[in-house]
């Protein structure tokens, strides 16, 4: 589980996402992967092979473990899309649907 | 199609040195970088971080921002948030920024893709909770974002010591940290305790960290020989055995396991140009061919930092220089005696700034056991493909990663092997009884990340794409 660290001198404004029809507060210029984790969230995906739940791995790019469905469209990389007001996130289940 | 003398890809150190460099020679240069903001790995998020206390990350971090400051300052064109899905050898760069593709040539172009973490195969490693050291330090350069306890570190290497000490900063416990440094390792580096003496800022810097998390009190295990990490569905705890006691598991509880074994090059477009690659004994990873001033075997690239095999951000800094000088010296931007003037005390710099490498190498390589998982551990973890079924598919005669990826699909998933690729080619490797080198790895080719239908029309010109959408209606 992580948490932000209490920084009192910190001016940054918060933005506010929607998880799977909750409201979640982030740190403007935080990635969605990070905004998640930091308000509790541990489970990003499960996958298309065992449905085994994922969470994020690296971080930066290469894993592909924090494959999210953002603001409609799946396998988006969690930790390279930085938040914005209102973005609608939403966990990912198995493969992709292709129904659009 | 935009067309430019210099690309850069890549705004980590090396980088942000050659865009500077380059420029300050009055020649235009393009900067992408798939990161909203420059820095890389290392200097990430320098100009945004909350955590603006120094002593916090450390100056080794802060050092980022004359990098930094250089870009902002110079007229460079950097482009944050740029993924560059596609390279030809004719210096073609596909980008994609915010779903709009574009296609820019280079005369010559400075891959600066920088490292990532090794991967970490242990039976577990997939559950949620467990994630690279790494990780866990870009939440906390880039949000203040720490892992509540508690928060188990394994592994080896520099960067753990320094995660676990930026947490202790940042008020946040580390209950244990779980070192796989072999114990022969410390006697084998010892040979290159000349170069070490060299470096000595950085064994310096070493073992002031240490002391710094024994003064905490930190509970370090050492000499780990196997690891395991266990849950249902998310990480519950982390279980350890010890050569003093080996056979016997001990256990603690943890809901953060963050794993390290150090970092390797990233090599998906020097490896997609089919660029030589050689595979390193010394740093357990493929290394792709260049000269000592960053020249590839691939015509008109460079190749500077991490991505040419690892030495660190310093190394990395005076590496992005001498490339972009290489490169402006092969445009006849500037002539022979002063691309020798100049790149004579870079090449000095290097020597220095590298002499500590073989004695860190050796010291934090990790053995044999961590890189040849047991048959139960997933290796590939977009497929789910154990360690088991590749020395399966080797048994069976097949001879190298891209014929086991059409047995296994492992290799296949959207991370394009990064997380799997080195640990398939040393499996493989030992199964056939052939060398690594001749094992081989993954054929890689663009896209280098998924990419979408959409995203790939965009880069068309317009009057392709009117003429697409008649023949479309008619």
């Amino acid at each position: 589980m992580f948490a932000y660290l209490k920084q009192p001198d910190d001016r940054t404004e918060n933005v506010i996402i929607d998880y799977e029809g909750k409201a979640l507060s982030a740190r403007a210029g935080d990635t969605v992967a990070a905004a998640l984790l930091a308000s509790g969230v541990d489970v990003f995906r499960t996958t298309p092979v065992s449905q085994s739940p994922r969470a994020p791995w690296c971080m930066m790019g290469a894993c592909f473990d924090c494959l999210l469905e953002i603001d409609g469209v799946p396998n988006r990389q969690g930790c390279q899309v930085v938040v914005a007001q209102g973005m609608k996130v939403a966990h990912q289940k198995g493969a992709r649907r292709i129904d659009s | 199609m935009k067309r430019v003398p210099l690309a850069i890809i890549g705004a980590g150190p090396a980088g942000m040195a050659a865009a500077a460099t380059a420029t300050r020679k009055g020649l235009e240069v393009v900067i992408f970088d798939e990161q909203p903001a420059p820095g890389g790995q290392i200097y990430r998020a320098l100009e945004s971080t909350p955590l603006r206390d120094p002593v916090l990350l450390g100056s080794d971090y802060w050092h980022g921002s004359e990098l930094i400051d250089a870009l902002r300052r110079e007229s460079i064109d950097y482009r944050p948030g740029h993924m560059v899905w596609q390279l030809t050898r004719e210096g073609e760069i596909g980008v994609i920024a915010d779903d709009i593709a574009e296609v820019v040539v280079a005369e010559r172009v400075i891959l600066a893709t920088g490292a990532q973490e090794r991967p970490f195969p242990i039976a577990g490693w997939t559950l949620p909770g467990v994630m690279g050291a790494g990780a866990a330090q870009v939440l906390l350069k880039t949000s203040g974002v720490a892992a509540q306890a508690p928060v188990v570190l394994a592994g080896s290497g520099p960067l753990l010591y320094l995660v676990a000490a930026q947490y202790l900063r940042a008020g946040s416990p580390i209950e244990a940290i779980l070192e796989t440094t072999p114990r022969g390792n410390y006697r084998r580096a010892m040979t290159y305790v000349g170069g070490a003496a060299r470096g000595w800022r950085y064994l310096q810097k070493g073992l002031s960290l240490l002391r710094e998390l024994k003064r905490a009190g930190v509970r370090h295990v050492r000499d780990v020989t196997a690891l395991r990490a266990v849950g249902e569905g998310r990480l519950a705890g982390v279980e350890w055995q010890t050569g003093a006691k080996p056979g016997i598991w001990q256990a603690c509880e943890a809901t953060t396991l963050l794993l390290h074994h150090g970092v390797i090059p990233n090599i998906q477009m020097t490896r997609a140009l089919s660029g030589e690659h050689d595979w390193s004994d010394q740093q357990l990873c493929w290394i792709p061919r260049r000269d000592s001033d960053g020249r590839s075997d691939i015509d008109g690239f460079y190749v500077a930092g991490d991505s040419g095999g690892v030495g660190g951000a310093r190394v990395a800094e005076t590496q992005g220089s001498l490339a972009a000088l290489a490169a402006l010296a092969s445009l006849d931007h500037i002539d022979t005696p002063t691309f020798e003037r100049e790149a004579q005390p870079l090449r000095r710099a290097l020597a220095s700034e590298s002499a500590i490498r073989p004695f860190l190498d050796t010291l934090y390589r990790p053995a044999d056991t961590w890189r040849h998982p047991s048959d139960d551990v997933v290796v590939c973890r977009c497929e789910e493909v154990t360690a088991g079924e590749i020395r399966r598919v080797a048994k069976l005669g097949c001879s190298g990663p891209n014929q086991m990826k059409s047995f296994t699909r492992c290799g296949m998933g959207p991370c394009q092997g990064r997380m799997c690729g080195v640990t398939v080619s040393e499996l493989l490797a030992r199964e056939s009884g052939q060398s690594v080198e001749a094992t081989g790895y993954y054929r890689l080719r663009p896209p280098f990340k998924p990419i979408t239908l959409g995203q790939l029309a965009s880069a068309a010109e317009p009057a392709e794409k009117a003429h697409r959408s008649e023949t479309e209606v008619s």
